[in-house]
């Protein structure tokens, strides 16, 4: 049936794992829509043809409003929109709210063309290529005025901000060749300023990455990176803890904030941090941290998100350990251990 | 007494056109109406232009890529047609033109309350009008109507100067909103309290209150952008340390609410013309009068629903969903008044409540798709796209177009004294529609297949349905055409329409048609509710 609506109502075929959902309920409100509409204009047309003028009328009866009736019609009306308001509030967070682990692509969008960074090392331009049914989660940026990802088959959409990260994700789950639009006007080839999202199966995927191979690995040219930036003089890879928070495991890892708030450190954190990073600072470590927008270009940033990736795994503990500090006389251990308790 | 009763033609005394006849009299009058009328032949040529922008739009997407004009001229059309719309016929056309006539008329009152303070709110707005449309030959600017920095701030088009020309016209505004909340408040004749305004009047009034408060808003932010663009303040621009998001928040904090400028004068036209040819009292008055001021003020508190995809938290753009919801019940609640009203009335078909029904059927697809393009996940696929464009046309030219065509004639005798051909104004009403549903209808396809707006060049896919949607703005254009014909011949030789030819009890209709300049003569008679159909007009007459 759904396939019936998107013929007769011009949508483009469902190819992320939210769209059926999302034109479910486009269904349910156009049909809603179309009967409310219908059910008036009835109305309209009975009291047309009933209440006509007669000659001998020269005077009508005052009708007066039934008060139950009225606040029936309004408050049911209301609990319509409000039905509405609460099943697309919930897609709209399940499409903002990442919730299973994703691949990242960094999109770099400028006048008038979209750049494509792989965590792979793959760099593409105006064709977005991804495996099916694998999340993606897009870390984006413009170099110049703001810009939009759309891609109508997938249902999602989301502006493209100069000077600031946006994240949002989506599952393809049919294979094929589907239109990226710029959905914000952005000068004279705004309308030229359109892409491919290619989606393949998992074989062609990884046929196209062992293609696309010649690309080095993108940890070894985040380290390079990191030590051109001198990210390496605050932050350790080996767990030691130093100016800044260690790298070593710590992608993917829980991290509390100074405020006491907690977060997940994945790309789309740690890439703030490095734009950002008096936004979010980590409890124990002081704002000294400078931001690098604009320093960082964003296959750098992919390349050092990559390498802090590649980190997950490293040692938790530091290859040359520090002297262990002298156990002092314990006065008031019960104490001590209520305070190890996290909140 | 005579007054009440006889509703009589043009009297000896004259009237305000006949009064002065010199061509200064008229550029420098004081009389709201004459204003009134100065305001709709200006506002007309808006509209004609701003027609004319359209047109040649839709002409060029007869094929997907170039057809006559170049993708610098195509950015800048759809701009100029934005501007020219919203702001030089949109927002004045209905309060400035039929307000100004009408109002104080509605409240008994012979002028509105500043009437100096009126004729220079007119012609700052020729003023502005003529800086916009005069920035055309400096190369006009391309960056669409909301103006969105940063590109607003590095677009290599005539950003400042037009933008100098809406701040100005943004001043006519807001002197127009003081003038008539003063007047309602102040010059009101005696027995006309609150809740026996005329609802035109209410929704003049709740109008008035928005474009006091948010036109300042919009003037300040537009002053941002052209210093933004002149002196490289930066403040929207991300590369100086500004942030382009803000940008949106002003702008759609006034316009917004502009929206509500635009269609609560229209609901009063509405209201007025479905009790006048019902010959019944409206449903619920109180209804009709609440729901206007809820939505002048939960008007203001969801312009975030305009950015559900450019960045915000959930949570806000939750809050912003939520609160779109409620002001979509007042016109819900509207609506359903306006049919009810015609139970157990005596209705007679004339063209402007053809134009009614035309406004409820086309408003109540706009309204409800509104609420579509609210429903969050839905607005992720539709924002940006030919759907969004569809439904605030539906809104803008199926509401506040047809009211506003609605209220011209059905005001049209009140203001001339004249009658049009009642043959030609159904020809003109089915043109007009079925053009509008030819035009917009496949828009709202192309939508939902994801063509975005503003582009210059489209997919091939999406073809038909633009040729359909460009046939219709033919048809449409036509029905306009006609309609001003007609008028214009009625207006030359037109037969006498008398005081009252709707048989209306409204207030404005118990003086002479056209008026005389002091709108009455000696004190109104106003003791007759305004939608009192109980009395027969016989005994009304005898009582007197």
């Amino acid at each position: 049936m759904l396939e019936i609506f998107r013929t007769i109502f011009g949508l483009p075929p469902g190819a992320s794992s939210f769209a059926d959902g999302v034109d479910l309920l486009h269904l349910f409100v156009i049909t809603i829509t179309l009967l409310g509409v219908f059910v008036i204009t009835l109305f309209t047309l009975v009291f047309v043809i009933r209440f006509r003028k007669r000659p001998e009328d020269d005077s009508t009866p005052r009708v007066r409003a039934n008060g139950k009736r009225e606040a029936l019609m309004t408050f049911g009306t209301l609990a319509l929109f409000l039905l509405w308001w609460v099943l697309g509030y919930r897609q709209f967070l399940v499409m903002r709210r990442r919730s299973e682990p994703a691949d990242t692509v960094y999109v770099t969008a400028k006048q008038w063309m979209w750049k494509f960074s792989h965590s792979q090392g793959q760099i593409e331009n105006d064709v977005l290529t991804l495996p099916v049914n694998r999340p993606v989660e897009l870390i984006m940026i413009s170099r110049d005025v703001i810009h939009s990802l759309y891609v109508p088959a997938m249902r999602v959409k989301q502006d493209v901000l100069p000077g600031r990260y946006v994240t949002f994700w989506f599952k393809p789950v049919r294979t094929g060749k589907y239109p990226i639009y710029c959905a914000e006007y952005c000068g004279i080839e705004h309308s030229n300023m359109i892409g491919q999202v290619r989606v393949l199966t998992d074989e062609e995927y990884r046929n196209w990455l062992n293609d696309a191979a010649r690309a080095r690995p993108l940890a070894s040219v985040g380290r390079e990176a990191a030590v051109k930036h001198a990210c390496l003089s605050c932050h350790t890879v080996d767990g030691q803890k130093h100016l800044g928070p260690t790298w070593s495991g710590l992608y993917g890892s829980d991290v509390t904030l100074a405020n006491g708030d907690h977060v997940l450190a994945n790309a789309a954190y740690l890439t703030e941090s490095m734009m950002d990073p008096a936004s979010r600072i980590v409890a124990g470590y002081s704002p000294i941290m400078p931001t690098y927008l604009g320093s960082l270009d964003p296959a750098e940033t992919a390349a050092i998100v990559e390498y802090i990736r590649s980190l997950q795994d490293a040692p938790l503990h530091p290859t040359v350990p520090l002297p262990e500090p002298q156990a002092l006389p314990v006065a008031n251990s019960p104490a001590r251990s209520d305070m190890d308790v996290r909140p | 007494m005579t007054t009440v009763a006889q509703s009589p033609a043009a009297s000896a005394s004259g009237s305000y056109v006949t009064s002065q006849k010199t061509i200064r009299s008229w550029l420098l009058a004081t009389d709201h109406k004459r204003i009134g009328v100065m305001y709709f032949v200006a506002t007309s040529l808006a509209l004609a232009l701003g027609g004319l922008f359209a047109l040649l739009l839709r002409i060029e997407h007869l094929t997907p890529g170039p057809t006559i004009v170049t993708a610098l001229t195509y950015n800048r059309l759809f701009t100029l047609h934005g501007v020219t719309m919203v702001w030089l016929f949109m927002i004045p056309s209905i309060p400035a033109a039929f307000g100004n006539f009408l109002l104080p008329i509605q409240i008994g009152a012979n002028e509105v309350a500043f009437p100096r303070l009126n004729l220079l709110s007119f012609w700052i707005y020729v003023v502005g009008a003529a800086v916009v449309l005069g920035a055309m030959w400096l190369g006009a600017l391309d960056t669409g109507w909301t103006f969105y920095a940063p590109y607003s701030a590095q677009s290599p088009s005539a950003v400042v100067p037009t933008l100098i020309g809406i701040f100005i016209v943004g001043w006519s505004t807001i002197l127009t909103g003081i003038n008539f909340i003063v007047t309602t408040h102040t010059m009101r004749a005696r027995g006309v309290d609150w809740m026996r305004l005329p609802l035109f009047t209410w929704a003049l009034y709740g109008t008035s209150i928005i474009q006091v408060l948010a036109t300042p808003v919009l003037g300040l932010s537009l002053l941002v952008v052209m210093c933004d663009h002149a002196f490289s303040w930066g403040l929207f621009d991300p590369t100086r340390g500004g942030d382009p998001v803000l940008y949106q928040h002003l702008f759609w904090f006034y316009s917004h609410p502009a929206v509500y400028i635009m269609i609560l004068p229209a609901m009063g036209v509405v209201s007025e013309i479905v009790s006048t040819f019902a010959h019944k009292n409206p449903f619920s008055y109180e209804a009709i009068v609440y729901s206007t001021l809820g939505i002048a003020f939960v008007g203001f508190l969801t312009w975030g629903h305009h950015m559900f995809v450019a960045g915000m938290s959930s949570f806000d753009a939750g809050a912003f969903g939520v609160l779109s919801m409620l002001v979509a019940i007042f016109s819900a609640i509207k609506v359903y008044s306006w049919v009810a009203t015609l139970f157990r009335g005596s209705i007679v078909m004339a063209t402007p409540l053809l134009y009614v029904f035309g406004f409820l059927l086309l408003f109540m697809f706009g309204g409800m798709t509104g609420v579509a393009v609210a429903t969050m996940s839905l607005d992720v696929h539709w924002h940006d796209t030919y759907f969004v464009v569809a439904h605030f046309h539906f809104v803008m030219v199926g509401g506040t177009l047809t009211a506003w065509l609605a209220a011209l004639h059905y005001w049209f005798p009140k203001v001339t004294g004249k009658m049009y051909s009642e043959r030609l104004g159904t020809l003109g009403f089915a043109l007009v529609f079925g053009g509008f549903f030819a035009t917009f209808v496949p828009q709202f396809l192309l939508g939902n297949g994801g063509m975005p707006r503003r582009y210059y060049n489209y997919p091939a896919r999406f073809q038909t349905l633009h040729v359909a949607s460009t046939l219709g703005s033919w048809v449409l254009a036509a029905g306009m055409l006609l309609t001003l014909g007609y008028l214009s011949l009625a207006l030359v030789r037109g037969r006498g329409a008398g005081g009252n030819p709707w048989n209306s009890r409204c207030f404005e209709w118990r003086t002479q048609s056209p008026p005389s300049e002091k709108n009455f003569d000696g004190e109104p008679q106003l003791s007759l509710g305004a939608y009192d159909y109980t009395t027969p007009w016989r005994t009304v007459q005898r009582t007197q």
